[in-house]
């Protein structure tokens, strides 16, 4: 819109042309045909229905519309198909019975969607888009008579802009041509062209409002916080718990004041059916047993099982010969830790007369400052370490008779 | 203008004779008189008690709808009869079902418009709201069925916090874009007809708050060459597009069964069979809609009795082809020597849902047998009757396919049986409030006829190169 200077100028409302009314499609048509050899180019029939055959006598070239449908048609088809390959097969790859990540079968019906998708939003808006709607405002709209356009009134309008439109000899061409009534459009687009002035306010706040949560949303993404993320539905983030030493934990347990149920009396835990009492706790008639089980023979092999174990397990504290001295233990001496209890020395000759099972009893549960060690070793290893303890006894204590005669020149 | 004079009392235009074309309108319409019986309905001045019974009616069924979701939401889907195994229970029922229903208002925009039925102008407006509305109802159902709706986004290939992306290989996602889409573009489909029609309610307005109201929903049309040339070839292309995405929909929806292994699901022949029923279900609501309306809104002259029987015809022919779907199952199941897909349709017909099974078989299978009689095609209230007993029956047939199948599968220890609660059958009830809350709406704000596509087939509406002062006769 022009500013104008005068506003009795703008006041006025223009002549926007002429506007002919004709009695039946058949009429409208040959009068279109007149109005069309005249070389009129601004200019437009309007029927409350599309009339067949009218097109030539308008002279309106057929529309490109299908050619941009189908390209959004294309166009949907090939995002369809790259939506599908990079979520499924490239960023988020899902892999469900071992099936191809990318396979076009199963991608085919959101494709085809997609398709009809963007096909049907195209064909829409451009439709719209190419007929200048919506258009609220239009010269037209100013003719009472015009009001019959969109029910049984056969119309033609020459807009004054047209280089050939004449008030006179364009009127005279259109009496010509048969109209029943021909009038002058009103053209006051310049006065009426302004939004009025509480919905021009109403439009500017709601316009710079709408950046308040932008801008919200666009902090909380380059900024952290040391708050939890807002939870619109809580969801699971309270529940109805036991909270051990809590007054009051907002559950109330069972009726017998429990928060879970007991299992089934006789119920054994998985891993916890000991059968074999020599084997899994090391007694034998409710006593220590003095012998390994028949199941781990006294070997070369199980006491080498047996010496790797003790240095992974025993060592760091016990030593590796078994003085009490390992690692841990000299690194506390070293610090002069008033709690350390310093570990045992395992020659000690208490410990020397131990039978086989208490010794494996001991690795089970552990001892005093010991911890127990039944969950972390399995029980044919703790056999093997208790193997092992016996043969390193041995080599600290072993009486001379006990070395081979031909070795005992070099321990002299 | 016309020369003969036909009112519908005196002329059946329901003859079979194909040398004489029967009129498509009756009476003395001419093109003004048309707009003065269609745009006359929203004109009304005052709103007859009737409509406000009906609407007070649905309203409050709605109204119960909406508090059992709020309710299903607050306490979870355990105020359902869904159990395991039958986890897909109601809800899906009634999505598929309603679902189904709007498959004949696209058929009847779109598929036949393609075909050159003229016939269609006179209810396609009509039955295209029918499908909005279906479609709103269908959608309501998945999306309250996941159970943490508020989460129901996730369907969505929405960017996420969790990096995470839908499954696109999966039938339900499928469904989600098909619906989806089905939903958009039959709404698209219906604004964009209604546009030049919703102009004629804006120019004939009296009051300032109605030529507000229809003029920004009229977009400013005004009747163009130019315009109509666009909006005649988009229109053309969205009847194009939506022929097979009406096909495609329903496909989709039985791919939800199809692509499932469970015996009675696995099969192929679904997709047609799903599309049949649609159709056969979609048009049975139209007449049951159509029968009541055309009285109470004096439109016996625009949807006619040969309208009707065109309807029951297609009713006849996809309820024959949903009986051969019917046969054809239980042929295969014989035929593929499976046992436990033997097992199923034995089960289906005489287990403990035999009642639901024949309940179906006799209102899809046998009722719609009574359309080869011209007496009772040609009779609206018997139509009627036998279009409800059709739609009673589609019901059935998703209940059936849904519940029997998913009750005794492969495991018999796995076995149990589903009853609804309360609030199905509240939900089943409520989804028709709604439905009928948005139908009267329509009926008594929107144009239900598409005057400007009625005014196109009358004879007056064409350019006669020759004219002699002689006037045709009418032609469909």
């Amino acid at each position: 819109m022009h500013e104008t200077t005068s506003t009795s100028v703008d006041l006025k409302p223009k002549d926007g042309g002429l506007l002919a009314q004709f009695k039946n499609p058949t009429a409208l048509a040959a009068a279109c045909e007149k109005v069309r050899d005249a070389g009129y180019k601004k200019w437009d029939a309007h029927s409350p229905f599309p009339i067949h055959g009218l097109d030539p006598s308008v002279g309106i070239r057929p529309t490109r519309l299908p050619w941009l449908i189908f390209g959004a048609g294309i166009t949907g088809t090939s995002v369809a198909i790259l939506l599908q390959w990079w979520t499924n097969a490239v960023n988020y790859t899902f892999s469900i019975s071992g099936k191809p990540f990318f396979s076009l079968p199963a991608n085919i019906p959101i494709a085809f969607e997609l398709t009809v998708l963007f096909a049907a939003l195209t064909a829409f808006f451009a439709t719209l888009g190419r007929n200048g709607l919506p258009r609220l405002h239009h010269p037209l709209f100013n003719s009472e008579r015009f009001l019959r356009a969109t029910s049984d009134g056969f119309f033609i309008a020459i807009s004054s802009d047209d280089p050939g439109y004449r008030p006179d000899s364009t009127r005279a061409l259109l009496e010509a041509a048969g109209a029943e009534a021909v009038e002058h459009m009103e053209d006051d687009s310049q006065i009426n062209a302004k939004l009025p002035r509480p919905l021009t306010i109403v439009l500017v706040t709601a316009f710079v409002l709408g950046f308040i949560p932008l801008g919200v949303i666009a902090r909380a993404r380059t900024n952290t916080s040391p708050k939890p993320r807002i939870h619109v539905v809580p969801d699971m983030d309270s529940q109805p718990m036991f909270k051990a030493q809590a007054a009051f934990s907002g559950f109330s347990g069972f009726a017998d004041q429990r928060a879970m149920r007991q299992p089934v009396a006789g119920t054994v835990a998985m891993g916890d059916r000991h059968l074999d009492e020599h084997l899994t706790q090391g007694i034998v008639d409710g006593a220590f047993a003095t012998t390994l089980p028949s199941e781990i023979p006294m070997t070369r092999s199980t006491l080498e099982r047996g010496r790797q174990r003790f240095n992974i397990y025993c060592a760091p504290c016990h030593g590796e010969a078994g003085y009490g001295d390992g690692m841990v233990a000299q690194r506390a001496q070293a610090l002069g830790s008033p709690k350390w209890v310093p570990p045992t020395n395992l020659h000690e000759p208490r410990l020397r007369s131990q039978p086989f099972g208490q010794m494996f009893n001991t690795i089970t549960h552990g001892i005093r400052n010991m911890p127990a060690y039944g969950h972390a070793i399995p029980a044919k290893d703790r056999w093997a370490i208790a193997a092992y303890l016996g043969a390193l006894q041995l080599s600290q204590n072993a009486p001379l008779s006990a070395v081979p005669q031909e070795q005992r020149a070099a321990l002299k | 203008m016309t020369s003969t004079v036909y009112s519908d009392k005196e002329f059946d235009n329901t003859g079979a004779d194909p040398t004489a074309r029967a009129p498509l309108i009756l009476g003395d319409l001419d093109i003004q008189g048309v707009t003065d019986v269609v745009a006359g309905i929203p004109e009304q001045p005052r709103t007859s008690k009737a409509w406000w019974i009906a609407f007070g009616i649905s309203v409050s069924l709605a109204g119960m709808f909406g508090l059992l979701t709020a309710h299903l939401i607050y306490t979870g889907t355990g105020v359902w009869g869904n159990n395991i195994p039958v986890g897909w229970a109601w809800p899906i029922v009634n999505f598929v079902f309603w679902v189904g229903i709007g498959h004949a208002g696209t058929l009847i925009s779109a598929i036949l418009f393609l075909l050159r039925q003229r016939w269609r102008t006179s209810i396609n407006r009509f039955a295209e709201a029918m499908t909005v509305f279906a479609v709103i109802c269908a959608l309501i159902f998945p999306g309250i069925h996941v159970g943490r709706i508020w989460l129901a986004y996730w369907m969505f290939p929405v960017p996420n916090q969790m990096e995470m992306w839908p499954n696109f290989r999966s039938p339900l996602l499928w469904d989600v874009f098909a619906v989806g889409t089905y939903g958009l573009v039959s709404t698209l489909f219906w604004f964009f007809g209604m546009i030049p029609d919703l102009a004629t309610l804006r120019d004939r307005a009296t009051g300032c708050i109605r030529k507000a109201i229809y003029g920004a929903l009229a977009l400013g049309w005004n009747g163009s060459a130019r315009h109509w040339h666009r909006y005649e070839r988009t229109y053309l292309i969205l009847a194009a597009l939506a022929t097979p995405l009406v096909l495609s929909v329903h496909s989709v929806v039985s791919f939800d069964f199809a692509v499932a292994v469970l015996p009675g699901w696995h099969t192929t022949i679904f997709p047609p069979y799903f599309v049949a029923g649609a159709i056969f279900s979609g048009f049975a609501m139209v007449i049951t809609l159509a029968v009541p309306a055309r009285i109470i809104f004096g439109l016996e002259k625009l949807i006619t009795l040969r309208h009707l029987e065109n309807m029951a015809k297609v009713i006849l022919t996809t309820g024959s082809m949903v009986g051969y779907a019917y046969g054809m199952e239980f042929f295969i199941a014989w035929y593929s020597g499976n046992a436990t897909e033997g097992f199923t349709f034995k089960n289906r017909a005489f287990g403990p849902y035999a009642w639901a099974y024949w309940i179906m078989v006799s209102c899809n299978v046998i009722a719609p047998q009574l359309f080869w009689f011209k007496k009772i095609r040609s009779t609206p209230w018997l139509m009627l009757i036998v279009c409800i007993f059709v739609n009673i029956g589609m019901w059935f047939e998703r209940f059936v396919i849904t519940v029997t199948s998913l009750s005794r599968d492969f495991l018999p220890s796995a076995w149990g049986y589903y009853s609804p609660t309360l609030v199905d059958i509240g939900m089943l009830i409520g989804s028709f409030g709604i439905f009928f809350t948005l139908f009267l709406l329509f009926l008594r704000f929107v144009p239900v006829v598409a005057m400007a596509e009625v005014k196109a087939i009358m004879p007056e509406a064409h350019i006669h190169k020759s004219s002699h002062g002689e006037e045709p006769a009418h032609h469909a």
